[in-house]
This record gives structure tokens, C-alpha cells and sequence, in this order.
């Protein structure tokens, strides 16, 4: 049903540390594992799923590091997939970095993991914060030899018991990313947003918490209909939240993890006009020079303000002698991006403003066909979502009577943020 | 400080060195030691020698130094079994430990060492930790049972371990609960045995149900995993599953999100389609669908895969998300791809626009295979919406403009499609198209740019310039080319015969003559006696109006698509192919949809011939790449191929050229292969001749000779003989298709209809495709009686449906009832005789058996073979009587006396049973058993 053995490898497919779980596959067949890869890549016929004989490989890359799974069954692979990047998670989260290094630095814990968070090749427990409860970097010493945590097989798998915390307090980030896709010629082909609620939860013992968002679908259910409210097309929510009872009255109610989670998700389409819109007009003459002309606008109200935006403008590999123009922020010419960054720190709502850029073309033409990459930008715009979100509430309610005070923050950011270029 | 250190030894005497370490007083140095020999193993020195030393270090108090010297045991028993034994004790003591983390470190790590000695000694300490009172140490011990299981699965069962795992079902935490249903999977899918032990029911559902809502993500997805695989008893079970497995969609974890996805998807199945509730859950299903689509590159990768398969099942889901298929500028190529192949999928006439504009960028990217694919795309677009037909073709002239190689060849490629689909619409287009004669250089293309030269012959003035340039390099073209070039100068020749016949005598003599490809030979051969005895003909036959081609392509044919959707999410999920096609061994039983159950009375179909259960529109032909041959063959297959194959042999006489030699050789080979596999009687008696030799008892079964089911003449050109057989308690089809038509066949399904004894195909079909003309394949297609009951007139009527990429052909024939007969029939004697008397008299039935040539013995051994038990036999007046049983599948008991007279060569047979339908067939198979 799942993985026969996990094996983390190096660029060149040199094993740097394995778990054979099952016991049913040569440990060796490894070495087939990058020769393939690179073949397929050669043939343009790349995969994430690599089969040789009666073994798959699945595998994820990360850094510089391939980090395989491989079955000899009909294995759910989406299972693990998730298992894979999850396991990176976990070494992050353990180690800050997952790089060859790390790995070997600390070989003896890594094992140790693998044991905790597979079976047989069934994941089992992958909550970093409760596996550092009984799984720690110093040597366990003889007298408190650790126990396995209640959460580990209990139904609140996620928090341990009897934590305490002077202040309680509940930090709610609602971060909103913009996916957009533009033609060349101006047409939106697709506006997403893809929101996130985040947490951050100092709270002693074991609160029950309830959140409250001007959910369309609920307000519609109770009678609220005309108030404003967002329409959420699919939502996704940590596994602490019951999902039976969203289903049934959209509640979201839940027992939350320590420190730092993703409550939830969301995802809708919207038809508010892009945030940042970016017009360019690309001069190209061909073995002299190339100019660009790039005007960037806000189509934010007044108000708000973007900060630190980035507008990323593909130009030429071979392109020479950068000269820019502009009135607003910095140019700089990022030879190993083929880019040049216009940054403006501040773009208050309603403006627009003008960058020239001037480049030299070798009179060699280039023998490789170029592709024409999308003009990409960064921004972040604070105190503000698009789809006009709100948290009504969060209820906190723990047996011990605390008040807890919670904090909001709204964030709108760029997601996947494309405008391809003619 | 880092573990790093530990890699760092190089002195020579490194294992010597390390033996002292080991055993030093010191626990320091001794931990420090066995970190160093992982550390060797990590890097994949062999310090297997240390074994004894690093063992002796197991009992030690302190955790971190017992978990290394586990790993160790993990890697080097197998290679040390004797010296493994050492560590039992250990093992079985710390499974009695006082810290839970210790007992399930110790049961866990015991399972994973795969040496028989040691798997003796793990059966107790199991059963304890089994019933441990810490969650913690029973979830681990459910997990070790499987791991049992695929050590010794015999042991398992005799221990009555798997009792004790189907217990853990009801355990109060949710974590042991599905860690025991994953142990409960993974057994029933090695063993068949445990399989009816472990079976669900709607009471262990119900449990795993509660569980879902409490268990982390992963015991979600085996939770999820294992109710698809349950059919519910009625829809109304289907329905409250569905609806306690919804909320799941809403789940962090993609791999959660799929297995919800596959359960609904299946129960669908099960529920009324145009009703309410199947429509709110089609919305329901969506979001989700697309929200997977923002994940991590590889998972997105399995999504769109599964979102393939499930468009395809329910066209509906995704119509109106055309535009989250969009593709971008970094996106790796293998979900491009992809998402490309979904695009296609849900073109139609309301989104052309917007998927043409975007396939017109894709074609200029700079990603080969991603451009040639977005160019194939717009062909299909112009395929498939006829209004944009147009749009596509300039599109494509656009493109074909750019001059890029590839992108030329391509278009070419597609639009000799657009042709076919739209004949005497787009040819003003094809001076444009010889423009680019000289750049095309794969097989493909120029293949494709001679077919449209030959099929417009007319209209292009040097059309005979044009084929004959290309003729000069005749030898050295891939056989694609050389094929159609043959038939393009033909066509020509039959077009403008006067100032051609240069031409075609050339090309004739080319591939008849210079070339040993067999196929190409032969098309030379049929296009020169075609020509020279009856010219007329020849036009009728070359110049036939050509079948259409189809709208969709790359379609997976139904049975696997239904198979494939029980297994979303899996690797068969992605690969598009059975489960069996990849996984070695017994894999499991092959999984298929529910249906839609009866219970509320819904109008009954007419018993016609099995309909094959497709929503979505059949194509006529599927023109994939393996059977393009086939499709530029252009010989139409109607008036029925095997007449000209007939006409063919006489007419080599009058061939301008003898080639006595080698169509002697074909001749013979010919009837030698319909001897040995499509001429009638031979192929069953073949079998049970091997069999006597062998003296294999399955064999000795009666497998009654294979006959006609489905004449060529009926099947265009497909013929199909079969047989049935019961070979070790399995039933099984015995099929052969001979292809006498003029392309190779593929595709091919097969479906039955309703039948007295639920007989149903266990599998798909798998047969060697594609089939080519004049071959003959056979299959052993094994049987269930797990299919929807009907019962028929006669009773062992069995209608079956039989597709392939020409048509869908429905057949009849009678199944012989023996194969029917279960080995448990053998009657306890007395059981017997009060049965017989129980029985009204007037159930009786007696019929004379003429011309039998064995003795009572012989006679009750045949019979036994076939599962007729002799269960008593008395002499009375120098008579034999025999007293038998046998039992169908279906449950149905046959009591019957057989009366043998020495010298008489005619038996009596007198049958008994409560059902008296069966004892016709009974009566059949008696004599075909006796008569054998």
C-alpha cells in the first residue's frame, strides 16, 4: 500500500542515509535510481515517479537533495508525496536547514525519526512539535527516560497537556495571495486568491476556540444575507478543526496546536481589477539593442499603500550595457535572474509611474531559441485583503476561566503574479 | 557539536579498533562506539563482523543507544540469522518494559527482522502488546501483525492474530483503530484467505466512520482507502457514507482530499443519477479538485492525473473550470503536459476561444515536446468543435508560417486529421503545405504531408513529381513512410492512371521485390492483383469512402476507466494502467464499480445484449498512435474482408510475377494458425492432451472443444472462438480472436450481459494488442459469479458483448454447466439419503445415456474430476448404482443415480434436486463427460 523504503540522496544519487521499512526490495536498486532520472530528463520526458522493473520511485527534491520513496505495490502516492514533504517539514523544523550537511551532522536523530514517523511504511506520527516532546538532539540521560506524549495517540494528537503561559494570548495573521495570469495582450486570464489564516497561540491548558468570519454561506444560513460577506469557493483547515461540524453549520471550532500554525485556507475567484497592473512596451532591435518601457500602476484604493514591491522584467540572456530611467524607486540589473528589479519601496493607492530601460544586443545572434518569460512582481499591501475578509470573532473558552486577548492582522500579498510579456 | 565526527576514521584497524570500544566498561565510549559503527554502515561499509559485539551492548537503560543498536539488528540479522537469536531475549524482555516507549520500540523493531527463528518467539510478546493497556503500544503491535503476515502469513492465521486485529477495530483511540485497518488492508490484499476473515461489514464501516473524525491525516487516508473498498448493501447506505465522508474534502492533507474524492466518486456509482443529492455532490466535488491544483509540483502532478481519469468518468465535475488548466511560464513540464491533455478534454464551443488563444502561445514556447503537444492540441480543437474548425486551421497555416521544423511537421501531422474529419472544406490549403515538403524529416510527418499528396491527388498538378521525388529514397524511409507511399502512388495511378503507370510499376516493384518487410510486401502484393485483375475493383477498394475519425482520442476504454477510478490516488491512478500491469505477483482481487442497486424498484432494463456502460459518447474509431497504420490503410473493412482474401490466393496465377516461394511459405503459415488456434475442435483437445501427459489434475478436468461464438462475417472481420474451463476452483473463459480483417484490431473489452448464474469477467480482458490482420491471440479470461442475476432461457445462456476499436459485437453461446460445480459438492452420506427422500418423487427425473464405453470406476473418476462426487456405490442384481452429488455455485444441490449394467453400453442417469430448471444441462454435461 506505501513505501517500501525512504532513501535521501545527494545531486549525484549517492545515498547519504536510508530506512528500509518493509524489507521487500533490494536496498541497492537505488543505484538505478539517478542514471534513470537523468535519462528522462535528457528525453524531456521528466517525472516524479520513476519505474524500474516492479519498483516505483517517488521521490521530491529539495536544495540539493532527492528524497526518494520506493514501492513495490500499488502505493497511494499522493500519501506519499505528502509524506515526503512533510518529512522535510520535520527536518526543518528540527534542524532549521536540510541541506547534505545537515543530514550528516545529525545522522543518529534522523534514524531515530524514521523510526517514529513511519511503520512498516505507514506514516505515523509527523507532528514535529510533539515528536520533539520525546525525540530530542541531546542523549537522553538515565533518569528521565521520556514516555511517549499523551498527543500521540490521543484524538488531540496535535497538543500536549498542561501547558502554561502567564499572558494568553492568540495572534490571528489573515495573509491574502493573489494568483494572477495575464495575456499578452492585457486580458486577465485567471485572478485567484488564495488566503491563509494563521496563528500564533500562547495559551495555557486545553482551550476550545471558536473563529467567526463574515462566511458568506453562513451568513445566508442565518438569516444575515445582506450584510457583506465573502464567498469562499473551497476551504481547507488544519487537522485540528472539526470538520464534521463546519459541514453541518459552518462552525469552525477546534482545540488549537502551540506557537505557530495554518488554521485554514481558502480559495476564490475574484473580478476586482489587478492590484498592481503592469503595462510594457518591448522594443527589440535585433543585433544593436532592446528598450523597454514599463508603467507600473495602483488599482488599490487611496488609502492603502504596497510596500517593498518588486517588478521583475525578463530581458535577454546576452543583453549588455543595463541603462535605466525612472522617476520612482531603483533600477538594478540582476545578470543571473536575466532581469532587471525595479523595487519601489512605497506605492501608495491610484498612481502610476513610468521605468525606461535600455539594453545592448550583441550583433551575434544567440543560436538558442529563447523562451519569453512573464513579468512577475512582489508586493505587499498591509491592513487590507481583497476579498474583504473578515474575523468577527474568536471565541476562547478554557475550563480555568482565563480571558485571553486575541490580536488581527491583514495582509494582502502577491501570489503566483504573471503578466506574460509579447 | 555534530554527529559529523563519527565518519571520520580512517585508521586500518578501524573494525578491530571498534570491537574494543565496543566492549569497553565505559557506557560513554560505548555509545560513542555504536554510533561510529552505524556511522560506518550510514556510508555503506559492511561491519557486519562487529554483530556479536554491538548485541551485547542491547541491554542497556538508556534509549538512545538501544534505538542504534536496533537499526543495527535491522540491517545485519538476515546476513547473522544464528547470531540474531542472541537478541530474542532482549527483545522479549523489553516488550515487558515498564515505559510504553520502550515495549513498542521493541515489538516494532522485532517484526522488521525478517528471520524465521526469530518470528517464532515474536507470537507471544505480540499477543500481550496487543491488549497493552498504552495506545501507543498497540497501535504499534496492530502494524506488526502485517508485518507478520508478509513474513508467515500461515502463522499469522493459525495464531488467531487476525481475530486480535479485527478486535482493535472497535479500540477506543483512533490512532490504533486505523493503524489495525491499515494492517487489515495490506493483509487482505496478500491473502485471500484472511480476505473472507477481515471482509467489512456495515458495522466495522460504521466504526471506522467515527474513527475518521479523530485520527491523524494519514489514518484518515487509510480509513478512506479501505472503506473504497467496501460496496455498501443499498443506496441508502452509499448515500449516508457519502455524507460522512464529505467534510474530509475540506482537509489540509492532498492525500486525504483524493481518497475522499475516490470513495465518493465510487459510491456515485451507486446513487441515483439525476437525483438531487448526486448533483449537490458533483458541485461539492470541484473545489477541491481545483484547490489541489496550488499545491507542491508532484502532487499536482497526481491530481491532474486523477482529474484525467475522473473527467472522463463524469464530464460534468470540471466543465466550468477550463481556465485553472491554463498553463504557466514555470510550471515544471511534466504538469504542462498534463495540464494540456485536461484542457483538451474540456474544450467544447463554449470555451474554443480562449483555448485556442492559449494553445496559439503554448506553440510558440521553447519546450519541444510541450510545443509539439500544444499544436496536436489545436488539431483536436478543430476536430472536436466543428465551428472553430476554421479559427484552428488558420491558426495552424500561422504557425506553419513560423518555419520553425517542428512545429511545421506537427501542424502537418494535424491537419491531415482536420482533413479526414472535414473532406472538401480546407484543401485550398495545400499548396501552402508543399511549400514545406523538403524541411520534413520525421517519419510522421511525411507519412502524413504523402497521404494528403495521394488523397488530392486530383487537385495537385504535380502531385507525380511530388510522390516520385520522394520515391528515389524509397529504401531508406521508416516502413510508415514507405506504406504510404505505396498506396498514395496507387491512388494516384487510379486517379490519373494515363501518364502514371511508370510510377506505380516502380513502387510496386519496390516494396514487393526490394524489401523485406513482410507488411509492406504484402500491400504490394494485394495493390498489383488488385490492379491487374480488376481494375475496378482496385478503385472500390483504395478509393473507398473512409471511416470517420473520432472526436476524442487517447479515451480509456471503460472497464479500465471504471477499474482505474477504484484506485484514485494509487500508482495505477497514474500510470493509467490496472494495478497487475506493474505489481508483481497475486496483487489482489481487481477492483470494480458498484452498481446501482435495486432496491427501490427501479425499472428493470430489458434483457438485451449487455449494454456497455458508458456516459460519455462512443467513438467510432480511436486513431491513437498505435494504430495510425491501421487508420491510413484506407481499405474500408465493410463489404467484408475475408471475401478478398479469398479472391487474393486464386489470383496469384495470374500475378505478373511469381513469387511462388514466398506466398507458398505465407499459404501454409496461414492455415497452420487457423489449425492450431481458430479452426474449431483442435485448441481444447490440445489442452487436455498436454494435460494427460502431465498428469496435471487440473487439467483433467473437461474442457470442451472451443467453437465459433462469433463468426468473422459478423464480427468485421473479427472472429471468435471460446470454450469454458475450471482449472483449481477457478472458472475461466477461454477465448481466441483472429483478426481477419485487413488492420489490426485493439481496444478490446468485453461485457456480459445478466445471466442465470451471475457469471461476470474477474478481470479485464488482456489480450496482446493490437492484433494484427491474419493473427490469432487467445486469452484465459477468468470468471466470478459475483454479477447481477437474470435468469435466462435456456438456463446457461450466457450474451456477451465484445468491443474493439471497429464496433461493438454481441454474442451468444451456452455455458457448460460443469464448470459451474463447486469442490465443496461432496455430500456426507446420510445428508444424503435423507435429502433423497426430503425430495418430492415427482422432482425425479430419468434420463438413458447411449453409448458409454468405461467402467464404474473410470466413469465416477471422470466425474470426480469434474466435481460430480460419488458419494455411495451398491451393487444390486450384478448392476453398479452410483450415488452422487454436486453443488453450483449459486448453492444449488443435485442429487443423482447413476445405473450401469456391465456390457450395456447405455447408463441411466436419475436426477434429484429442488430447483429442476438445471437438470437439462445436468443431463449435457453427463454425457459430454461420459462421452469424452
Amino acid at each position: 500500500m506505501s513505501a517500501s523504503a525512504v532513501y535521501i540522496l545527494d545531486m549525484k544519487g549517492k545515498v547519504l542515509i536510508c530506512r528500509n521499512y518493509r524489507g521487500d526490495i533490494d536496498m541497492s536498486v537505488i543505484d538505478k535510481f539517478m542514471p534513470m532520472v537523468m535519462d528522462m530528463e535528457d528525453e524531456g520526458q521528466m517525472s516524479p515517479i520513476v519505474q524500474h522493473g516492479d519498483v516505483a520511485f517517488i521521490y521530491i527534491k529539495y536544495n540539493n537533495l532527492y528524497l526518494v520513496a520506493s514501492s513495490k505495490k500499488n502505493a497511494n502516492v499522493a500519501l506519499v508525496f505528502s509524506f515526503l514533504h512533510k518529512l522535510v517539514q520535520i527536518f526543518l523544523e528540527y534542524f532549521k536547514e536540510l541541506e547534505e550537511e545537515s543530514i550528516r551532522d545529525n545522522f543518529v536523530l534522523i534514524y531515530e525519526l524514521l523510526d517514529e514517523v513511519m511503520d512498516f511504511g505507514f506514516p505515523q506520527t509527523t507532528d514535529s512539535k510533539i515528536l520533539q516532546e520525546y525525540i530530542t538532539q541531546d542523549g537522553h540521560k538515565l533518569e528521565i527516560a521520556p514516555r511517549p506524549p499523551m498527543a500521540v495517540t490521543n484524538a488531540v494528537s496535535w497538543r500536549s497537556e498542561g501547558l502554561k503561559y502567564r499572558k494568553n494570548e492568540v495572534f490571528l495573521d489573515v495573509i491574502e495571495s493573489v494568483n494572477l495570469l495575464v495575456s499578452a495582450n492585457g486580458n486577465v486570464l485567471r485572478s485567484e486568491i488564495v488566503g491563509a489564516i494563521k496563528m500564533r497561540v500562547y495559551l495555557s491548558g486545553m482551550p476550545e476556540l471558536r473563529l467567526g468570519l463574515n462566511d458568506k454561506v453562513l451568513f445566508e444560513s442565518t438569516g444575515r444575507g445582506k450584510s457583506k460577506s465573502v464567498d469562499l469557493e473551497d476551504v481547507k483547515f488544519h487537522q485540528c478543526v472539526r470538520l464534521s461540524r463546519f459541514e453541518n453549520d459552518r462552525t469552525i471550532s477546534f482545540v488549537p496546536p502551540d506557537g505557530e500554525f495554518e488554521l485554514m485556507s481558502y480559495r476564490l475567484n475574484t473580478h476586482v481589477k489587478p492590484l498592481i497592473w503592469v503595462e510594457s512596451v518591448i522594443e527589440r532591435h535585433a543585433h544593436s539593442r532592446v528598450e523597454y518601457m514599463i508603467k507600473a500602476k495602483s488599482q488599490f484604493k487611496r488609502r492603502s499603500t504596497a510596500n517593498n514591491v518588486e517588478i521583475v522584467i525578463p530581458v535577454p540572456p546576452d543583453a549588455d550595457s543595463p541603462k535605466f530611467k525612472t522617476t520612482v524607486g531603483s533600477c538594478k540589473y540582476a545578470p543571473e535572474m536575466n532581469a532587471v528589479l525595479w523595487t519601489i519601496k512605497s506605492f501608495p493607492g491610484g498612481k502610476e509611474y513610468l521605468m525606461r530601460a535600455h539594453f545592448g544586443l550583441p550583433s551575434v545572434e544567440n543560436e538558442d531559441q529563447e523562451g519569453r518569460p512573464p513579468i512577475s512582481i512582489k508586493f505587499e499591501i498591509p491592513y487590507f485583503t481583497v476579498s474583504g475578509i473578515q474575523v468577527r470573532y474568536l471565541k476562547i473558552i478554557e475550563k480555568s476561566g482565563y480571558q485571553a486577548l486575541p490580536w488581527v492582522r491583514y495582509i494582502t500579498q502577491n501570489g503566483d503574479y504573471q503578466l506574460r510579456t509579447s | 557539536m555534530t554527529d559529523s565526527k563519527y565518519f571520520t576514521t580512517t585508521k586500518k584497524g578501524e573494525i578491530f579498533e571498534l570491537k574494543a570500544e565496543l566492549n569497553s566498561d565505559k557506557k560513554e565510549k560505548k555509545k560513542e562506539a555504536v554510533k561510529k559503527v552505524i556511522a560506518s554502515m550510514t556510508v555503506g561499509k559492511d561491519v557486519s563482523a562487529l554483530f556479536p559485539d554491538v548485541v551485547n551492548c542491547m541491554q542497556t537503560d538508556n534509549l538512545e543507544l538501544k534505538k542504534l543498536v536496533y537499526l543495527y539488528l535491522m540491517n545485519y540479522a538476515k546476513s547473522q540469522p544464528d547470531m540474531a537469536i542472541m537478541a530474542v531475549n532482549t527483545f522479549v524482555k523489553d516488550c515487558e518494559d515498564s515505559n510504553p516507549l520502550i515495549r513498542a520500540l521493541a515489538v516494532r523493531t522485532m517484526g522488521c527482522i525478517r528471520v524465521d527463528k526469530i518470528t517464532e518467539y515474536l507470537c507471544e510478546p505480540l499477543r500481550k502488546c496487543l491488549k497493552d493497556e498504552d495506545p501507543y503500544v498497540r497501535k504499534t503491535a496492530a502494524v506488526c501483525v502485517a508485518k507478520l503476515h508478509d513474513i508467515n502469513a500461515q502463522l499469522v492465521e493459525d495464531q488467531g492474530f487476525l481475530d486480535l486485529l479485527r478486535d482493535l477495530l472497535s479500540d477506543s483511540n483512533p490512532m490504533v483503530v486505523a493503524n489495525a485497518v491499515a494492517a487489515i488492508s495490506e493483509i487482505m490484499d496478500a491473502s485471500p484467505n484472511a480476505a473472507s476473515a477481515l471482509e467489512m461489514n456495515s458495522v466495522t464501516i460504521n466504526k471506522l466512520l467515527t474513527a475518521l473524525n479523530e485520527c491523524t491525516e494519514w489514518g484518515q487516508v487509510f480509513i478512506l482507502d479501505s472503506i473504497s473498498n467496501y460496496t455498501p448493501k443499498d443506496d441508502r447506505e452509499a448515500q449516508s457514507i457519502c455524507e460522512r465522508v464529505t467534510p474530509r474534502l475540506a482537509h489540509a492533507n492532498a492525500a486525504v482530499v483524493l481518497s475522499a474524492v475516490k470513495v465518493v466518486m465510487k459510491l456515485m456509482e451507486m446513487l441515483d443519477t439525476s437525483g438531487d443529492y448526486v448533483t449537490s455532490l458533483v458541485k461539492k466535488l470541484a473545489p477541491p479538485l481545483v484547490t489541489l491544483l496550488s499545491a507542491e509540483p508532484e502532487i499536482q502532478y497526481v491530481a491532474l492525473r486523477n482529474i484525467n481519469l475522473i473527467v472522463q468518468k463524469r464530464s460534468d465535475i470540471l466543465k466550468n473550470e477550463m481556465k485553472v488548466f491554463f498553463v504557466k511560464y514555470n510550471d515544471p513540464i511534466y504538469v504542462k503536459l498534463e495540464k494540456l491533455d485536461i484542457m483538451i478534454r474540456l474544450t467544447s464551443q463554449s470555451n474554443i476561444a480562449q483555448v485556442l488563444a492559449e494553445l496559439k502561445e503554448y506553440a510558440t514556447e521553447v519546450d519541444v515536446d510541450f510545443v509539439r503537444k500544444s499544436v496536436r492540441a489545436i488539431g483536436r480543437c478543430a476536430i472536436k468543435v466543428e465551428p472553430a474548425a476554421e479559427r484552428c486551421v488558420s491558426t495552424l497555416l500561422d504557425l506553419i508560417q513560423t518555419k520553425v521544423n517542428y512545429v511545421v511537421q506537427e501542424a502537418i501531422v494535424v491537419i491531415k486529421d482536420i482533413f479526414r474529419k472535414y473532406p472538401n472544406k480546407y484543401e485550398s490549403i495545400i499548396a501552402t503545405l508543399c511549400e514545406n515538403l523538403d524541411t520534413l524529416d520525421e517519419p510522421e510527418a511525411r507519412a502524413s504531408m504523402i497521404w494528403i499528396i495521394g488523397e488530392y491527388a486530383e487537385r495537385i498538378d504535380n502531385a507525380d513529381e511530388l510522390l516520385e521525388s520522394f520515391l528515389e529514397g524509397f529504401q531508406d524511409e521508416n516502413t510508415q513512410v514507405q506504406l504510404q507511399l505505396l498506396t498514395a502512388i496507387v491512388k494516384l495511378f487510379l486517379k490519373r492512371p494515363t501518364d502514371t503507370q511508370e510510377l506505380v510499376q516502380q513502387v510496386l516493384s519496390l516494396s514487393t521485390q526490394d524489401s523485406d518487410n513482410p507488411d509492406l510486401r504484402d500491400r504490394g502484393y494485394i495493390y498489383w492483383r488488385l490492379l491487374s485483375t480488376d481494375p475496378a475493383a482496385a478503385k472500390e477498394v483504395v478509393l473507398a469512402e473512409k471511416p470517420l475519425i473520432s472526436e476524442e482520442t487517447d479515451l480509456i476504454e471503460p472497464t479500465l476507466l471504471d477499474e482505474l477510478i477504484c484506485h484514485i490516488s494509487s500508482l495505477a491512478s497514474v500510470y493509467h494502467k490496472p494495478p497487475n500491469a506493474f505489481v508483481e505477483g497475486r496483487g489482489g482481487q481487481r477492483r470494480v464499480l458498484p452498481v446501482k442497486s435495486q432496491s427501490e424498484g427501479t425499472t428493470e432494463e430489458p434483457a438485451a445484449p449487455a449494454p456497455v456502460s458508458q456516459p460519455a459518447p462512443q467513438p467510432t474509431v480511436i486513431p491513437g498512435a498505435d494504430s495510425l497504420i491501421g487508420d491510413l490503410l484506407d481499405i474500408d473493412l465493410g463489404p467484408g474482408p475475408s471475401m478478398m482474401q479469398q479472391q487474393m490466393y486464386p489470383a496469384q496465377q495470374a500475378a505478373p510475377i511469381q513469387p511462388a516461394g514466398n506466398t507458398g511459405g505465407m499459404d501454409i503459415f496461414g492455415e497452420g494458425l487457423d489449425n492450431l488456434l481458430g479452426g474449431g475442435s483442435s485448441g481444447g483437445d490440445m489442452l487436455g492432451g498436454l494435460g494427460d501427459i502431465f498428469g496435471m489434475p487440473q487439467s483433467q478436468s473437461y474442457i470442451p472443444p472451443q467453437e465459433v461464438w462469433l463468426p468473422a462475417t459478423k464480427g468485421k472481420g473479427l472472429e471468435i472462438t471460446g470454450t469454458f474451463a475450471r482449472k483449481s476452483n477457478q472458472i475461466n473463459m477461454e477465448l481466441t480472436f483472429t483478426n481477419k480483417a485487413m488492420q489490426p484490431m485493439s481496444g478490446f473489452a468485453i461485457q456480459f450481459n445478466k445471466n442465470s448464474f451471475g457469471l461476470m469477467p474477474a478481470q479485464v480482458l488482456n489480450i496482446r494488442t493490437p492484433l494484427p490482420p491474419n493473427q490469432s491471440a487467445s486469452t484465459s479470461l477468468p470468471l466470478n459469479t459475483t454479477g447481477p442475476v437474470q435468469k435466462m432461457e435456456p438456463l446457461t445462456l450466457l450474451q456477451i458483448a465484445i468491443k474493439n476499436n471497429i464496433d461493438v459485437f454481441y454474442m451468444s453461446t451456452q455455458v457448460s454447466l460443469h464448470v459451474l460445480f463447486t469442490e465443496d459438492g461432496e455430500m456426507d452420506k446420510k445428508v444424503f439419503l435423507k435429502t433423497w427422500k426430503d425430495i418430492p418423487a415427482q422432482n425425479e427425473v430419468q434420463y438413458t445415456i447411449n453409448n458409454v464405453q468405461h467402467n464404474a470406476d473410470t466413469v465416477s473418476q471422470k466425474l470426480r474430476n469434474n466435481n460430480i462426487f460419488t458419494i455411495a456405490k451398491r451393487n444390486v442384481e450384478g448392476q453398479d448404482m452410483l450415488y452422487q452429488s454436486l453443488k453450483l455455485t449459486n448453492g444449488i444441490w443435485v442429487l443423482a443415480e447413476l445405473k450401469i449394467q456391465p456390457s450395456n453400453p447405455s447408463f441411466v442417469l436419475s436426477l434429484k434436486a429442488r430447483a429442476v430448471d438445471v437438470y437439462e444441462a445436468i443431463k449435457t454435461v453427463y454425457e459430454n463427460i461420459l462421452h469424452n
